[in-house]
């Protein structure tokens, strides 16, 4: 075999005969559709949700506006718009607040035990106070992103600063630099390893977050769409959605991982 | 560009001997020309778990415009030391330092620091950690480029402008180290052990450019090392410090004529009195420390 296909072929073994079991399990009857339904279900599901819910007609706006106007496309659009503002929120709160905690012992010393008892909560658990204090909607949604990205970001944040190696700061007090200017010029960009990697786990943690949060808040996404297929007892439905969750996971992991690639482009030890 | 120390010679650019004199080798440095670094009286005590160390004791030294001054000992004498005093980075206990009569107070372009661990930005391309001090000054975006193009040219990097420091060898980035600190045309270059980490014929290489950049700018520069065969191959004079308390042991003026022949008898001479001079001072250092060992 060729040696580029062998590694390929090797991978593709394992899973493309997990299905093919599951799908002969399904035919033969061993196992009750409504529990698990078969691969070939599943995905015509997986079709039937991403495709265009009406015919096209021309009245209606353009073609292009049309095919993405499936169920699916609209839950993704919706959940990936609430990681993205929650993201924003508690990275945009972190960010600086991390800076401060780093640069300052003072700060530090004052803030950072309220950040440890805060910290192990999990956003899970900040539930329903979000729901007291915001109702339903995006607000609730927003908030519990928000929290599952900010310790991420704001302890990477201050351990980058706090790593900054003192060698820089003297090279550039030697060439003449103000304390602005270190700050700036060098404890930023020396920083930016660590913020970037908080940043990926913040965006992976709100990932988490906006799935629960739309099976309570919300009546749209991805995770309010396979909390709903539940009430229907469809389980193709729910398989489908899953997986579209997780691709679209992977495609926001990818995205911010390539991004640090490009930024990070100086450091030496680059992780994946 | 000041005072030349040495005629360039125009077909090899390299330092030209002005006259050896006949004085012994070993004979204390005259104190004559424009003092430019004064070390007055300095004392660095640094407080240690149950007591102190003095890393410098009654350090009086006076360093003349343009000489080549290498700073040499075994770990621990406190050369280190002395030189970031005068970089500014850390305070005499007691006594004073000044540079051109002003007293030190804390680090500045004036004094463009070289270290060993080179201490480039790694954020930055060679170009950028070249024009950074150059940017810091306020100097205009064309005059910036000019200048660094400039020096690119002379430390043999043009090629490597936009590189990262992580993809160049050590010997380029301790060039590149170089360079950021000429762009500031600093009058004194002080530098830590900046050779001690490259192997010997990158060693030797960027020995030799730093003598022909020394000639051609006639900078004041105290050298930190550890090696004898180099202080010998580059400086004026050598201070040899003394394992703890620092103190200066000699200070010695280097007549040989430049560029100098590592080969040759008189070298091996000097580095045969230098070598007892300092491996005294090793013996005492491996002594205190075997006993820091035992008593612990």
């Amino acid at each position: 075999m060729n040696a580029r296909l062998k590694p390929l072929a090797e991978g593709f073994a394992v899973p493309i005969a997990v299905l093919v079991i599951w799908q002969l399990a399904c035919t033969a009857g061993l196992v009750n559709p409504m529990v698990l339904p078969s691969p070939a279900a599943v995905a015509a599901r997986w079709w039937a949700y991403l495709a265009p819910l009406e015919a096209y007609d021309p009245a209606h706006g353009s073609w292009f506006l049309w095919l993405f106007s499936g169920e699916m496309l609209h839950d993704a659009m919706a959940s990936l718009y609430r990681v993205v503002v929650g993201f924003l929120v508690g990275a945009g709160l972190a960010l600086p607040l991390g800076l401060f905690m780093g640069t300052s012992d003072v700060i530090y010393r004052h803030i950072n035990p309220l950040m440890q008892v805060l910290r192990p909560i999990p956003p899970i658990a900040y539930i329903p106070l979000s729901i007291l204090w915001f109702g339903l909607g995006n607000a609730p949604a927003v908030f519990l992103i928000a929290i599952g990205a900010f310790f991420p970001v704001l302890m990477n944040t201050i351990a980058g600063v706090r790593h900054v190696d003192g060698i820089y700061i003297r090279a550039a007090r030697s060439l003449g630099a103000s304390r602005m200017t270190i700050f700036r010029r060098v404890i930023l960009p020396a920083a930016t390893p660590y913020i970037l990697s908080g940043a990926r786990i913040g965006i992976g943690t709100a990932f988490i977050v906006v799935i629960v949060a739309e099976m309570i808040a919300v009546n749209n996404g991805l995770g309010f769409r396979i909390l709903e297929a539940r009430e229907y007892f469809w389980s193709d439905k729910i398989i489908a959605g899953m997986l579209t969750i997780g691709a679209l996971g992977l495609l926001i992991d990818m995205g911010v991982s390539r991004l640090n690639n490009h930024l990070l482009r100086w450091h030496r030890g680059l992780e994946s | 560009m000041s005072v030349q120390p040495h005629p360039i010679d125009a077909v090899t650019q390299r330092a030209v001997p002005v006259a050896p004199p006949a004085a012994p080798s070993l004979a204390a440095a005259p104190s004559h020309a424009a003092p430019h670094i004064v070390v007055t009286g300095v004392d660095k005590v640094f407080p240690v778990p149950g007591g102190e160390v003095v890393a410098l004791k009654d350090i009086d030294l006076t360093i003349n415009r343009g000489e080549f001054v290498c700073l040499l000992g075994p770990s621990g004498c406190g050369k280190s030391t002395l030189l970031n005093a005068i970089a500014g980075f850390s305070h005499p206990t007691r006594g004073g330092i000044t540079v051109d009569g002003t007293k030190v107070a804390e680090p500045g372009p004036d004094r463009g620091m070289v270290f060993q661990e080179y201490a480039l930005f790694p954020w930055m391309s060679v170009a950028q950690n070249i024009a950074f001090g150059l940017e810091i000054k306020g100097m205009g975006r064309a005059a910036i480029e000019a200048r660094v193009a400039e020096l690119l040219e002379m430390l043999k990097l043009t090629e490597f402008r936009d590189r990262f420091p992580k993809d160049l060898s050590g010997g380029m980035r301790q060039r590149v180290a170089i360079a950021r600190v000429l762009a500031l045309d600093s009058p004194v270059m002080l530098m830590d052990e900046p050779f001690g980490a490259l192997d010997a014929l990158t060693r030797r290489s960027l020995q030799d450019e730093l003598l022909r950049i020394w000639a051609a700018t006639g900078k004041t520069i105290v050298f930190v090392t550890h090696s004898i065969e180099e202080s010998i191959y580059l400086a004026d004079r050598i201070v040899v410090l003394t394992y703890r308390p620092g103190t200066i042991k000699r200070d010695i003026r280097v007549e040989l004529p430049r560029p100098r022949d590592s080969a040759s008898a008189a070298f091996n001479a000097l580095k045969r009195d230098l070598s007892a001079l300092v491996t005294a001072e090793q013996h005492r250092f491996e002594e205190v420390e075997m006993k820091g060992l035992t008593t612990d």
